[in-house]
């Protein structure tokens, strides 16, 4: 609070002259005008982070002077004083924007939790918006790294869908990203001051994931000791990532759908009910499709959750992006591991160009994180990459084998297709016997 | 740098028990304290609206009267006194000025309708020539609530602070009296 700085406008010199006393003991700057003519011109001269403002003063009164202080500075706090108290001005200046409005003379005690309150609200508002600032600053789409055109098409959903309340669908291959898609639609949302949480529904027991979704009251179950939010409730106000969503349970998806319709839930063994305000967004690499054909996934779910769905190409469908990926990790983990690496050699960068990626650009990551740390500088080799790319690229010398083509196509072709072996096998040109025989040869998921 | 510092006790308010205050002011703060009287006329700074007296009219009076030989002057009464904007005051000071004024009056447990206690009388008394005399040295208040020269703006404040500077007021002062 030491060295806030104060102006203090009040007709009465004693007045001036007692405050300023006071604040200079208490280690403020302060400074003093005799009409609001003065303390306008002295506004030019602030900022000031408090102003006590005397109500009736010759010429322009204090009402009018807050008004006019206000134009100049949004920010400054504003503390009203006047001997003759009256609600119709104390409503007046409050509606203005007044802090406060206090009656001469003071309680020392009062004045000073007056004064220490206004500067706490002010240093918390000036925290808030550079928090918020930091927020914007982080929240970009920076680690998000393509100019494919596949990616390209990400990035325009993400900006389309990002500033709606949608339920978004992001779809993909495990490790193309979808987690990092998700948090970029939710930090360009009007959601972004407010928290995203992220379950990933795979990963967590059947029996557990109720509780870390809908949260328990105290002895709900054994083991229960203490009342626990859920996630759900966590992301009020935000987003709710749900990834894996296709690996949930029957009745959790009832329990779902049932929060999603009505944004209400209760919390395992409690009675009353929660009311919550978020944004769901799912991802999945499953065939949605299939398991609603397959009544593995409810239909009326499958419709509620996709919405807006945004599909992220395989890393092997977008090879013009893994160049700037490596090189964004190998910075990555230059910096965190301290290595004076920088730059990967031409060889090497064939070999992660003609690779397949079936583990995407985790696998990537993964693989850069290798050689990072075995790699020696200047640069990475193709002996400091892990040895099944290595293999891989030895035995087909190069070259994508004709099978490896195939069976990529069909897959794609088959995800388009939603499963649907008909269409799928009209689109690929062949029969579907053709198709059933391809896929047990390639060992497909239809 | 040791200094003379009077406590002028206006119009003979010096109660017999406070006669060791020179002597532990000393021990506070290591400077020379010397117990005068003052006849000061208060009548001439009473408000009959405030039932009260007019402390930075008084205090003015007090500097009139510091001795040639003297650095500051501490004037103590038993009246309640007020500036303008507040309701009441312990003390007033000169910041890194020459004088300072303290009342007893609101530091009496009587006044709060309490039984007299001349101990805890004396202990505020000492504490709040300490506070004013610190301001007139030139220190503002210390977050430091153990600290003499924490802010007080009710009587249960000053029981909860020392007799004493903490070290960084009292760094503070060195380099206010190199």
């Amino acid at each position: 609070m030491k060295n806030n700085k104060i102006l203090i406008v009040d007709d009465e010199l004693s007045v001036r002259n007692s405050l300023s006393e006071w604040f200079l003991e208490d280690g403020f700057k302060v400074e003093t005008a005799e009409s609001g003519e003065v303390a306008l011109q002295k506004m030019h001269g602030g900022p000031y982070d408090l102003i006590l403002l005397d109500i009736k003063m010759p010429g322009m009164d204090g009402i009018t002077l807050q008004k006019r202080i206000k134009e100049i500075d949004t920010e400054v706090v504003i503390i009203i004083m006047t001997a003759y108290a009256s609600v119709e001005t104390a409503v007046e200046a409050l509606k203005l924007g007044a802090f406060d409005y206090v009656a001469k003379p003071f309680d020392p005690d009062d004045l000073s939790r007056l004064v220490r309150n206004a500067l706490k609200q002010k240093d918390l508002a000036d925290e808030n918006v550079q928090l918020k600032e930091k927020i914007s600053e982080l929240s970009g789409m920076d680690d998000i790294i393509g100019s494919s055109d596949g990616m390209k098409r990400v990035f325009e959903m993400v900006d389309t869908v990002a500033e709606t309340d949608s339920t978004v669908l992001i779809r993909g291959e495990s490790g193309t990203g979808k987690e990092l898609v998700a948090r970029a639609i939710h930090s360009h949302s009007k959601r972004r001051y407010f928290p995203i949480v992220a379950v990933n529904c795979g990963a967590i027991p059947e029996t557990l994931l109720e509780s870390e979704l809908f949260g328990h009251e105290k002895g709900a179950f054994t083991g229960a000791q203490y009342r626990r939010k859920g996630k759900i409730e966590l992301a009020n106000g935000g987003t709710l990532f749900l990834d894996e969503i296709g690996d949930i349970s029957f009745k959790m998806q009832v329990d779902l759908l049932r929060v999603l319709e009505n944004k209400r839930f209760n919390r395992i063994g409690g009675a009353e009910e929660v009311q919550v305000d978020f944004r769901l967004i799912c991802a999945t690499n499953k065939n949605l499709e299939k398991l609603v054909e397959e009544e593995k996934f409810r239909e009326d779910l499958y419709y509620r959750i996709n919405v807006f769905t945004i599909f992220i190409p395989p890393l092997r469908e977008r090879r013009s992006d893994i160049h700037d990926l490596a090189e964004y990790f190998i910075q990555k983990y230059a910096r965190s591991m301290s290595k004076p690496i920088k730059k990967i050699s031409t060889a090497a960068r064939e070999l992660l160009l003609s690779y397949n990626w079936p583990g995407n650009v985790r696998e990537l990551e993964n693989a850069i994180e290798r050689a990072m740390v075995v790699g020696k500088k200047p640069e990475i080799i193709v002996e400091d990459l892990p040895l099944h790319l290595n293999g891989k690229v030895r035995s087909s010398d190069n070259l994508i084998k004709l099978d490896d083509l195939e069976k990529n196509h069909i897959e794609k072709i088959l995800e388009k297709a939603g499963g649907n072996i008909t269409r799928a096998a009209s689109l690929l040109g062949i029969d579907r016997v053709t198709l059933y025989n391809k896929i047990k040869k390639y060992g497909l998921k239809r | 740098m040791n200094q003379k510092i009077y406590l002028a006790f206006i119009d003979n308010h010096f109660p017999p028990f406070w006669r060791n205050l020179p002597r532990d002011l000393n021990r506070c703060f290591p400077s020379t304290f010397q117990a005068i009287e003052l006849s000061i006329n208060l009548k001439l700074f009473y408000s009959v609206e405030r039932n009260q007296y007019h402390s930075t009219l008084i205090l003015a009076q007090v500097l009139k009267q510091l001795p040639r030989d003297g650095d500051k002057i501490i004037g103590v009464t038993n009246v309640d006194i007020y500036i303008p904007i507040l309701t009441f005051l312990f003390g007033e000071a000169q910041l890194g000025g020459k004088g300072a004024l303290v009342s007893t009056y609101r530091l009496n447990n009587r006044f709060y309708g309490l039984p007299s206690d001349e101990d805890l009388l004396y202990q505020r008394v000492l504490k709040e020539i300490l506070h004013e005399l610190g301001h007139t040295l030139g220190l503002i208040h210390c977050q430091d609530f153990e600290c003499v020269m924490n802010s007080s703006t009710y009587v249960e404040n000053i029981d909860l602070k020392h007799a004493r500077f903490c070290t960084h007021c009292e760094m503070a002062l060195e380099i206010g009296q190199a």
